[in-house]
C-alpha cells in the first residue's frame, strides 16, 4: 500500500497502531459538543457505492464531514451505471471534476484495485468493501474496539493485540471481513481461529495465518473475542448447510454457548445481525456484545484513515504521499495532530 | 516468379537445407539446389516448419466484427506461421446450421491468409438440449469434421453419448469444453490459495476432470473419438493418460498460455489474465509440458480469443474471458517447451502441424517437408527475443498476457500454398 488503504494485508503493524491511535484522538472529536474539525477543509471526496451499504455509507459520510471534507455521494442505482456505464468511466468523470478520494463499495473482488492501479484517476482510493475480499475499514474498526476492551482504552496507545486470541465465527468463504480481520489481527500480533463448516471455509485457508476448527464448543474457552460473523439465509439454498436450525445449533452463539468464553471476553458482529441464527437475541443484547460500539468506532477510525491519507502529514502508511502537498505550501498544512486549530 | 528457393534452413531443426518452391508445391529438398529463376529466402539457419494449424481458434465472424473478422483472424495467423485454422463455433448466429458454417468458410477461401475449416456447434444455439444438424454440416461444402459447444460444455451426458456416436457415421470428432457448469457457477479463476486470498470465486480442478472423466468412459462405451480442448490441470493429464493406456480413441489439447502463466498472475486483477479455463497452478504448468512432451496431449492449440479493449479494462469481475494467441503462441511454445529441452523442432512440427491436421481432417496441411508436397511452410528465426508489442498484432484485438514480456522466436516467412502471406516478417 502506497497512498490508497485497498487490503487489510498492505498496512504493516507501525501503520495500523498509527491509525489506531490516531482514531483514539478522532474519537474525542465526537464526544465534544460540536463534533468538527477543518483537517480536510477544500477537500472533495466521493463515495461511490456500487453496492448497497447504508452502514458503511452513512459512516464514511459521517467521518468526512467531521472533517469538513466536501462529500458527494454516488449510488450506482439510477445512475450512468445502469445505463451501462463502466467503472473506468465513471472513475474518469470523478477525476474531471477534482475529486482528492475516492471510496469505494463495489460487488466485484479487486474493483478497488483496479481503480487505484489502473491509471484511471489520481485521487486515493479507499477500499469500503470488494465482493468477498476485503474490508480493511472493518478490520480497523474491529481491532480499534478489540484494544479498547481487552487492552483499555488510554493505556492501549501505541499497543497492538499481541497475545490476544479471536475467534471468528461463520461464513469466512464468502467473508470480506473475515480475511481482512485474518490479515490484520495476524499483523497486530492476535492469535486468530475461524470457526466454520468445511463448505463454509475457503479451499487454501490452511495457508492463511490462523488456526482453523470446525467446533466452536471447544474453541470458546480459549477465546478473549468471539467474532460473528453474517450468514445469508440464501446459502442454504446453496447447500452450504442443511437447515437454519442446524446451523444455528452448531454455530450459533447463544448463552449457555457464552457462558463459555472467560469472563472478560467480548462478543462481535459487524451487523446486521441475523438474530435467531447466527446470534440470539439474548448474546446481542448483553453488554458483552459490542456491535454498536463497533459502529460508533468505525466513524473514528475512518476519519483517521481519510486523515492519514489525505490531510496528516505524519504518514498513515510506509512510503505514503500526503496528496494535501500537492494543494497546499507546506506552512498552511495541518499539524502533526489535527486537532490544533480547535483546540488553541 | 512462381519459383522460390529457401536457402540454408533448418528443416524441421536438422541440418541446414535448401527447399524449392515450384507453384503450390514443394519440388525438392536437398543441399546446393540451383536458384535459376527462383526468388531467394536466405534462411541463414532459421527453422522451417510445416505451416502450422490450429484447432482451436475463435475467429468472432459472424456478430463479432469488433472483436475480429475472418480476414484480421487469418492475417493473425499468418503473422504466427499457421496455414489453417480451425474456427470455433460460437459465433452470432452460432455456427449450427450448414448456412454459416459455409458463410465462414467462404469468407475463408476469399481472404487468402490461411485456410479456414469451420468447426460445427454440437447443439443447437450452444444450448446443450438438442442435436444441431451435424450431418448436413459435414455434407456442406465447409465439410465439418470437428464438432463443439466450445465456450459452453455438453454436460448432458445422453445429449454428449448421442453426439459421440452420431459423428461416427462420418468420421468425425467431438471436442469438448470440459465445464462441469454447476461446479463452477460464479467462478472466476483457479480455486485455491490465490483464489482464497483474493475473494475471486474459485474454479476447481475437479470441474474438468470430472467432465474429461466422464467423456472418456463414454467414447469406449460407444467406440467413438472425443477430443478434449485445453487441459488446464495435472489430474486431466492424468484422466488422459489412462485412458489412452486402455485404448481409448481420445486426443487432447493444451493451450500455450497454460504451458507458461500460472494463477499467481492474477493477484495483478488484471483481466487480461482471466481466461477459460483459469491459469492454473506451478504443478499444473509442470504436469501440461511434460504431458505434451510425452505424447498423453496431442497438441498445442491456441484457443484464440480475442476480445475488444473496453470489454478488458474494466473490473475483474466483468471482463471478458480470454486471450489472443495466433501470434505468440510458437515463441511461448519455444520458451517452455524447445528451450527447456523438452521438446526438438521436429517435436513441435508433430504437435502444432502434423497431428491438429489429423485430428481436424485437414488434408494438404501438416504434410511432410518433402518433394511433391503442398508447400504450406513456417519459418522461425529461433535465435531472435524481444519484447512482445501488441501494437504490431494483425489481430483485430490486442488482449496479450505478454505485452512487454521478453519472449524467444519469431515467424519471419508463411507460405500458403507456395504463395508468400508473410515475407520477412510483412503480411503480403
Amino acid at each position: 500500500m502506497h497512498r490508497h488503504l485497498i487490503s487489510a494485508a498492505d498496512l504493516t503493524r507501525d501503520d495500523a497502531v498509527l491509525i489506531l491511535d490516531t482514531a483514539e484522538e478522532m474519537a474525542r472529536v465526537a464526544a465534544r459538543p460540536i463534533k468538527k474539525l477543518p483537517t480536510l477543509r477544500g477537500r472533495t471526496i466521493v463515495n461511490l457505492f456500487f453496492e448497497d451499504s447504508t452502514r458503511t455509507r452513512i459512516s464514511f459520510e459521517a467521518a468526512e464531514k467531521r472533517l469538513s471534507a466536501d462529500v458527494i455521494n454516488f449510488t450506482a442505482k439510477g445512475s450512468s451505471v445502469s445505463k451501462g456505464e463502466s467503472l473506468k468511466d465513471t472513475a474518469q468523470t470523478l477525476e474531471a471534476m477534482g475529486v482528492d478520494a475516492v471510496v469505494i463499495r463495489h460487488g466485484a473482488s479487486g474493483a478497488p484495485y483496479r481503480l487505484a492501479n489502473s491509471g484511471w484517476i489520481d485521487a486515493a482510493v479507499i477500499n469500503a468493501g470488494d465482493g468477498t475480499h476485503q474490508h480493511p475499514t472493518q478490520a480497523l474498526l474491529d481491532a480499534f474496539t478489540l484494544r479498547r476492551r481487552l487492552t483499555g482504552r488510554d493505556t492501549g496507545l501505541g499497543q497492538d493485540l499481541s497475545g490476544k486470541r479471536v475467534t471468528v465465527v461463520g461464513d469466512v468463504l464468502h467473508s470480506r471481513v473475515a480475511r481482512s480481520n485474518v490479515d490484520l489481527l495476524h499483523t497486530l500480533g492476535a492469535e486468530v481461529t475461524l470457526v466454520a463448516p468445511p463448505t463454509l471455509l475457503p479451499i487454501g485457508v490452511e495457508s492463511w495465518p490462523c488456526a482453523v476448527s470446525y467446533d466452536l464448543d471447544s474453541t470458546l474457552p480459549k477465546s478473549d473475542a468471539v467474532m460473528m460473523l453474517r450468514v445469508q439465509r440464501e446459502r442454504m439454498n446453496a447447500a452450504f448447510f442443511p437447515t437454519e436450525r442446524e446451523y444455528a445449533r452448531r454455530y450459533g452463539l447463544d448463552g449457555d454457548r457464552m457462558a463459555r468464553l472467560p469472563g472478560h471476553a467480548i462478543v462481535m458482529h459487524p451487523g446486521p445481525m441475523v438474530r435467531g441464527m447466527e446470534i440470539t437475541a439474548e448474546v446481542a443484547d448483553s453488554d458483552r456484545c459490542t456491535a454498536v460500539e463497533q459502529v460508533a468506532n468505525g466513524v473514528s477510525i475512518r476519519m483517521a484513515v481519510l486523515y492519514l491519507l489525505l490531510g496528516g502529514n505524519e504518514p498513515a502508511v510506509t512510503h505514503a504521499r500526503p496528496s494535501v502537498s500537492h494543494h497546499q505550501p507546506a506552512d498552511e498544512r495541518s499539524a502533526h495532530t489535527p486537532f490544533t486549530a480547535e483546540e488553541k | 516468379m512462381s519459383k522460390i528457393l529457401i536457402r540454408g534452413a533448418r528443416v524441421l531443426g536438422g541440418e541446414p537445407q535448401d527447399v524449392l518452391i515450384d507453384g503450390e508445391t514443394v519440388a525438392e529438398v536437398g543441399t546446393g539446389l540451383s536458384a535459376e529463376g527462383a526468388e531467394v529466402v536466405e534462411a541463414g539457419g532459421k527453422v522451417l516448419l510445416p505451416g502450422l494449424v490450429d484447432l482451436h481458434t475463435h475467429l468472432r465472424e459472424p456478430g463479432r466484427e469488433d472483436s475480429e473478422t475472418v480476414l484480421t483472424g487469418t492475417r493473425a495467423a499468418a503473422s504466427g506461421g499457421y496455414t489453417a485454422v480451425f474456427a470455433m463455433a460460437n459465433t452470432f448466429p452460432v455456427a449450427d446450421t450448414a448456412g454459416v458454417v459455409e458463410q465462414v468458410w467462404r469468407l475463408g477461401r476469399e481472404h487468402g491468409y490461411c485456410d479456414v475449416q469451420p468447426i460445427g456447434a454440437v447443439t443447437v444455439g450452444l444450448e446443450g438440449r438438442n442435436l444441431a444438424e451435424l450431418g448436413a454440416m459435414h455434407e456442406s461444402a465447409a465439410g465439418v469434421t470437428v464438432f463443439s459447444d466450445d465456450g459452453k460444455c455438453v454436460d448432458d451426458a445422453v445429449i454428449m453419448r448421442r453426439a459421440l456416436e452420431y459423428v461416427k457415421a462420418f468420421g468425425g470428432v467431438v471436442a469438448q469444453h470440459a465445464q462441469e457448469p454447476r461446479l463452477t457457477e460464479g467462478a472466476q479463476m483457479n480455486e485455491g490459495v490465490v483464489s482464497a486470498e483474493l475473494g475471486l470465486g474459485g474454479w476447481p480442478a475437479v470441474a474438468e476432470e470430472s467432465v474429461i472423466a466422464r467423456d472418456v468412459l463414454l467414447a469406449e462405451h460407444v467406440g467413438s473419438r472425443v477430443h478434449i480442448c485445453h487441459l488446464s490441470t495435472a489430474g486431466s493429464v492424468e484422466i488422459v493418460r489412462w485412458a489412452k493406456s486402455r485404448g481409448i480413441r481420445v486426443t487432447a489439447e493444451v493451450t500455450p498460455h497454460h504451458l507458461l502463466l500460472t494463477d499467481e498472475l492474477v493477484r495483478t486483477y488484471n483481466p487480461v489474465y482471466k481466461v477459460n479455463p483459469p491459469l492454473r497452478t506451478e504443478r499444473d504448468v509442470m504436469a501440461l509440458r511434460e504431458a505434451l512432451a510425452d505424447g498423453t496431449i496431442d497438441i498445442v492449440a491456441t484457443d484464440h480469443a480475442p476480445h475488444p479493449h473496453e470489454d478488458k479494462d474494466c473490473e475483474w469481475a466483468a471482463a471478458a474471458m480470454g486471450m489472443v494467441g495466433l501470434e505468440t503462441a510458437l515463441s511461448v511454445v519455444q520458451e517452455t517447451m524447445v528451450d527447456t529441452g523438452l521438446l526438438d523442432w521436429a517435436g513441435v512440427a508433430d504437435r502444432m502441424s502434423f497431428r491438429p491436421a489429423q485430428i481436424g481432417q485437414a488434408t494438404g496441411h501438416g504434410r511432410p517437408v518433402s518433394a511433391g508436397e503442398p508447400a504450406n511452410l513456417t519459418l522461425v528465426d529461433t535465435a531472435y527475443r524481444g519484447q512482445v508489442d501488441p501494437a504490431g498484432f494483425a489481430s483485430r484485438s490486442r488482449n496479450t498476457p505478454y505485452q512487454g514480456r521478453e519472449l524467444p522466436g519469431r515467424v519471419t516467412h508463411t507460405w500458403l500454398r507456395g504463395k508468400g502471406t508473410l515475407v520477412d516478417g510483412k503480411l503480403t
